[in-house]
């Protein structure tokens, strides 16, 4: 008789994760139990403090002596610290925007137009669901990046995925092209997941295991059969690269960006991003440092069409929200350059650069959320136009963030853009380094496009204005503002931070 | 050596253009005055440190600051540091100098604007970037500089932004600058990459390490930099429509102060430039190049303040050609430079004062005979006419002639080459600065009766003045007993290998007075003898047109550059557009029609988004089979 032997969890170190989920389901129960009125402000306070609760237990285990939880199917290493502490501050943020109730539909059952949906705009419902569902996606995020096995790692990108279709479908206005974002979103999320489960079953089919770390011990040894280790390494990179939005796989980005609402699209844009690139590092780094020999090539075509892709195809945008999309393509392929390098430098300049990157995006579209007219936001970029004269101030961060992300040296985009750039020279790979500071020229050239647009047009005289912000709104705007210039001053706090605490553990 | 000085250079102007822009219209009253005060004090604190340089040792000049430790992370290491040398000096007073008699000007030139406060904040900002730009220890620093400085000229030359030809201006000015930024982005990521370091004592120290193929690299980029910023060929076409702001703001940024950047990053780049030829000869054919075509275009242009961009546009193209020219040549450039600063502001703020005599004309056809009218403005103006044709002993005839010296001293095809290129320069700038003079001040009035041409107020002539007293002088002053020369010695040291003397000196200063009576001359019969028709003639050469369009420069970018931007972009878009924006356009006509139109267009369109999923996965596992074969 075989004796059982009670798996080691160390929830201590799965403590942020833990929190979250807890956090969520007391959501949905209080969802359940609660009375309409009290609703949005027990939901708002569970989730805020949730995500405080487990930011601080990140803080508490970030010199953690045992690394490994779970019996080993997660990795609590430096960088799954910063990593997670770069989702909660940015979860904070979003559930901030998030909020700001009026972009939500009241009734996310009920049809467009449909008579249910007018009683429920008329009853004054809000949708407080979307808070749980942060905090599933939440929860998915945290585990994505520490995962070192090919099952969590997928269980984790189906625990993110899933909220995150469903809050794609919830906006208020525009109602049709909002469901229709997030029926492709997931239909093609689906899509993307076959192909990372498929990967996986391919890898293991290699390796004859489940973990990062076996996977690294056979491609060392380079036993196994090479063709599925090189069908499983495509077809996992789908999955990521779907995520990460890199070319070709990018289809859905600015469709989702476009119609999902603007709070969801900020959360979504800057966290997922982290999230899947914290994996992307950490399958690229551990289990197939060995193998890039195969997927650096791979990688470094990725990186060149997506970089210039997003930047080229961004020039043609007339609004906004999809030409911040295309921008964040353009930015994941100047993110896969970091993941390129493959040196401790690359590792800490992409954490960098996901950091610095998810504030400043997480500010624009807070600053989207708040150009409004009679009938909602305004999207259109001509009718920005003239936005400095009439409200200096969202218009000078709107500038600020639109500089940072063009890498303008000042700005928090500029020391990520150099520190990956010098990352992916020092590694020798030259050319991706060129293409990335040409497509950066030409991305230059629509950011500061809108720049001019809010400065030097005079603005339309059609109703556009930019809304009073409530305090958690204008909160995301200033901390985002601030954290853009503080690290394109004073970034060596956080560099030395980071580089003293991103250090792999296989 | 340190100093704790230097950051107050430019916190001063910085702490203006804050307090004016935050504190906002509070400040209106006395706002002008606090900028102007701030720009002097900035010059008070450059005169001191210049002071304290001069009580050193020669090798004892420079001193440095450092502010704080910006980038340290590894090898990667970066501090915000400041560094005032012997070069930099020389630019610290001439934009602080310079800078200041603008300030005062526009008190006056601005002030039925109502704006003016944010003018002035504005003009501040210009002066700290410009002042970081020159101070920076490293490229990074500089860059800062740079793209505040860009920033700051983008603000102030969109200030009139009510003029609708502002939009294509900004665009070209803004298209020019970024290629010049990439360039020097590039520089910075290949001289780290190369050198481990991007300070110049860094890069200055282990220069001699590297590969003349890295060396050559970061050279040409820097001097793609250089030419974007200066308005050298083949970046240059935005100058001229740059010049729809405000006239000082002409003459700080398009004069005196932003555009010589390019000329001060190649020449404290000079280890660069001395152990990479092939870069270094580049910058002096892309220099000799620019003076002809600036000169050319300033034959043609009809619009004054458009001719004396073209002027500067030529006239740094003597100094790049300078720069060009190696160590002997690098003093020159700076002494060209600062002439230049003094005698094209003076002439550009008296442009500004004959359009604010003549309610803001700027058709030199519509002037003529003002001299009577504007004595001071014509005196001020006729002292830098002086200067910059290079009459002795005015301070362009010292520059000028040293840099046509020393290109035909360099011996060889390139010596005359050059030098023919910078002698023909010289008599063609004789031409169409008379023509201006002549145009402007002498013959006919041809104005409409409405005009009331009449001297500026004082606070505009008073700058006028001062600025024309250093075109008089500045060039007797930076070559009497060598001074400019030795004094740069330490940051440019001149070759020390003896030279040949193809020509005498003597001989180049007769060779190139000669032209330029030559190019007098022919303006003087052309337009003081004849009448000048008050509508452009249309019966002219080819030639003429072909300069009055700018030598096709903007024909040319067309051509070239945006048509075949806009076709890739379009081509892009379209491929795009097939999946997406078909997929919006759908939903378009879905919202306003039924919904059973949903289904088709979703489905219909994810497909093929799934499509290009699948393509790419299979894409993938080709590209891992042809690496792994």
């Amino acid at each position: 008789m075989t004796t059982f032997i009670a798996p080691a969890l160390s929830y201590s170190l799965l403590a942020p994760i833990l929190i979250v989920l807890g956090g969520a389901v007391l959501g949905v129960i209080a969802e359940a139990f609660l009375s309409r009125a009290i609703r949005p402000t027990v939901q708002l306070s569970i989730a805020l403090g949730t995500l405080v609760l487990a930011l601080a237990q990140v803080w508490r285990i970030r010199h953690a002596s045992s690394l490994t939880a779970a019996m080993s199917s997660v990795t609590v290493d430096g960088p799954a610290i910063l990593l997670q502490g770069s989702v909660l501050i940015i979860a904070i943020l979003g559930v901030f925007l998030i909020a700001d109730q009026d972009h939500f539909t009241t009734l996310a059952a009920a049809l467009p137009g449909s008579p249910e949906e007018r009683d429920a705009q008329r009853a004054g419902e809000k949708l407080t669901e979307v808070y749980p569902l942060t905090l599933f996606a939440v929860a998915g995020m945290l585990l994505f990046p520490i995962a070192t096995d090919l099952i969590t790692l997928f269980v984790a990108l189906e625990v993110l995925s899933l909220p995150l279709y469903l809050m794609a479908g919830l906006s208020r206005r525009r109602r049709l092209l909002s469901q229709e974002a997030a029926l492709k979103y997931f239909l093609l999320g689906a899509f993307s997941s076959a192909f990372f489960l498929f990967g996986s079953a391919f890898l293991y089919g290699y390796s004859g295991s489940l973990s990062l770390a076996g996977i690294h011990t056979a491609v060392e040894a380079s036993s196994g059969n090479q063709v599925f280790l090189l069908i499983g390494l495509a077809f996992l990179s789908v999955g990521l690269l779907f995520k990460v939005s890199a070319v070709p796989f990018h289809a859905w980005t600015p469709d989702v960006y476009q119609g999902a609402p603007t709070p969801v699209t900020a959360f979504m844009a800057a966290a997922t991003k982290i999230a899947a690139f914290g994996a992307m590092l950490r399958i690229f780094y551990t289990a197939f440092a060995n193998a890039y020999w195969e997927w650096r090539p791979l990688l470094t075509i990725i990186a060149v069409i997506t970089m210039l892709f997003g930047a080229v195809v961004a020039i043609a945008q007339r609004d906004i929200k999809r030409m911040l999309a295309y921008s964040s393509i353009a930015h994941a392929g100047f993110l896969i350059t970091g993941v390129l390098a493959l040196n401790k430098s690359g590792l800490d300049a992409t954490i960098f650069y996901l950091f610095a990157y998810g504030i400043a995006t997480i500010g624009a579209f807070a600053i989207v959320t708040l150009v409004r007219d009679s009938s909602g936001e305004v999207t259109d970029m001509n009718r920005w136009a003239g936005l400095g004269k009439r409200s200096p101030f969202i218009a000078t961060v709107f500038a600020t963030l639109l500089l940072a992300f063009a890498g303008i040296p000042l700005t928090s985009g500029f020391i990520g853009k150099f520190s990956i750039f010098s990352a992916a020279y020092e590694s020798g790979n030259k050319a991706v380094v060129v293409v990335g500071v040409l497509s950066s020229a030409i991305a230059a050239y629509f950011y500061i496009r809108v720049i001019v647009l809010m400065f030097f047009t005079d603005p339309l005289d059609d109703g556009t204005s930019v809304v009073i912000p409530s305090i958690l709104t204008r909160a995301t705007v200033i901390i985002s503002f601030a954290v853009t210039i503080f690290l394109g001053v004073f970034p060596t706090p956080l560099l030395n931070f980071i580089s003293s605490t991103a250090i792999f553990i296989r | 050596m340190t100093s704790n000085l230097l950051v107050y250079l430019i916190a001063l102007p910085l702490f203006g253009s804050a307090l004016l822009l935050l504190a906002g219209r509070k400040t209106d009253k006395w706002g002008h005055l606090l900028a102007t005060a701030l720009s002097a004090g900035a010059f008070g604190v450059g005169l001191y440190e210049f002071s304290q340089m001069l009580s050193r040792a020669n090798d004892q000049r420079a001193v440095t600051q450092k502010l704080f430790s910006w980038i340290s992370v590894g090898s990667f290491q970066v501090d915000a540091g400041l560094m005032l040398d012997q070069l930099s000096i020389c630019f610290v007073l001439l934009i602080t100098g310079v800078g200041t008699l603008i300030h005062i000007y526009s008190i006056a030139y601005m002030s039925h604007d109502r704006d003016r406060r944010r003018f002035f904040a504005y003009l501040n900002l210009f002066i700290a970037a410009m002042l970081l730009l020159v101070l920076g220890d490293s490229y990074l620093n500089l860059y800062v500089g740079w793209e505040g400085v860009g920033l700051a000229s983008y603000l102030l030359i969109g200030f009139w932004n009510q003029k609708p030809t502002y939009a294509t201006a900004a665009k070209k000015a803004f298209v020019a600058n970024r290629v010049g930024d990439l360039g020097l982005s590039l520089a910075i990521m290949i001289s780290f990459a190369t050198l481990g370091t991007v300070s110049f004592a860094g890069v200055k120290a282990h220069a001699g390490q590297a590969s003349t193929g890295a060396l050559t690299a970061i050279g040409i980029m820097l001097l793609v930099a250089a030419t974007g910023k200066s308005a050298q060929f083949p970046l240059q076409a935005w100058l001229g429509d740059a010049m729809a702001g405000p006239t000082p703001v002409s003459a700080l940024i398009h004069a005196a102060t932003m555009v010589t950047a390019g000329v001060y990053l190649i020449i404290r780049s000079n280890f660069i430039f001395d152990a990479a030829p092939t870069a270094q000869l580049l910058v002096a054919i892309i220099g000799a190049i620019t003076l002809l075509f600036g000169a050319v275009i300033g034959m043609a242009k009809d619009d004054i303040k458009k001719a004396l961009a073209a002027s500067t546009m030529s006239q740094i193209g003597y100094m790049v050609l300078g720069a060009g020219l190696g160590p002997v040549g690098y003093a020159f450039a700076i002494m060209h430079l600062l002439t230049h600063g003094f005698f094209k502001a003076g002439m550009f703020l008296g442009a500004g004062s004959v359009m604010h005599g003549m309610d803001d004309e700027v058709n030199m056809r519509r002037y003529g005979g003002l001299r009577k009218y504007m004595p001071i403005t014509f005196a001020t103006f006729g002292l830098g006419y002086l200067a910059i044709i290079g009459v002795p002993p005015f301070a362009g005839f010292y520059s000028k002639d040293k840099i046509i010296e020393v290109a035909f001293n360099m011996g060889g095809i390139k010596g005359v080459t050059l030098g023919t290129a910078a002698l023909l320069g010289a008599a063609i700038t004789a031409f169409y600065m008379t023509r201006v003079v002549v145009m402007t001040f002498a013959g006919n009035k041809r104005w409409d009766e409405k005009a009331h041409p009449h001297e500026s107020p004082a606070l505009m002539w008073v700058p006028m003045v001062l600025l024309a007293l250093g075109s008089v002088a500045s060039g007797f002053l930076f070559t009497h007993g060598n001074s400019l020369v030795n004094w740069l010695a330490p940051v440019v040291a001149p070759n020390p290998a003896h030279r040949s003397e193809m020509l005498k000196p003597a001989v180049v200063s007769i060779l190139a007075l000669v032209v330029v009576l030559i190019g007098v001359g022919i303006a003087i019969m052309k337009y003081l003898r004849a009448d000048v028709p008050v509508v452009a003639p249309e019966d002219v050469s080819i030639f003429t047109k072909i300069a009055r369009r700018d030598l096709l420069q903007d024909d040319f970018n067309e051509a070239v550059f945006m048509r075949p931007g806009q076709k890739l972009t379009q081509a892009l878009v379209l491929t795009d557009s097939a999946v997406i924006d078909g997929a919006v356009r759908g939903v378009a006509r879905m919202t306003k029609g039924s919904g059973s139109v949903l289904r088709n267009t979703q489905t219909g369109f994810v497909r093929s988004y799934a499509m290009w999923i699948l393509l790419g996965a299979i894409g993938l596992i080709a590209a891992i089979w042809v690496v792994t074969l």
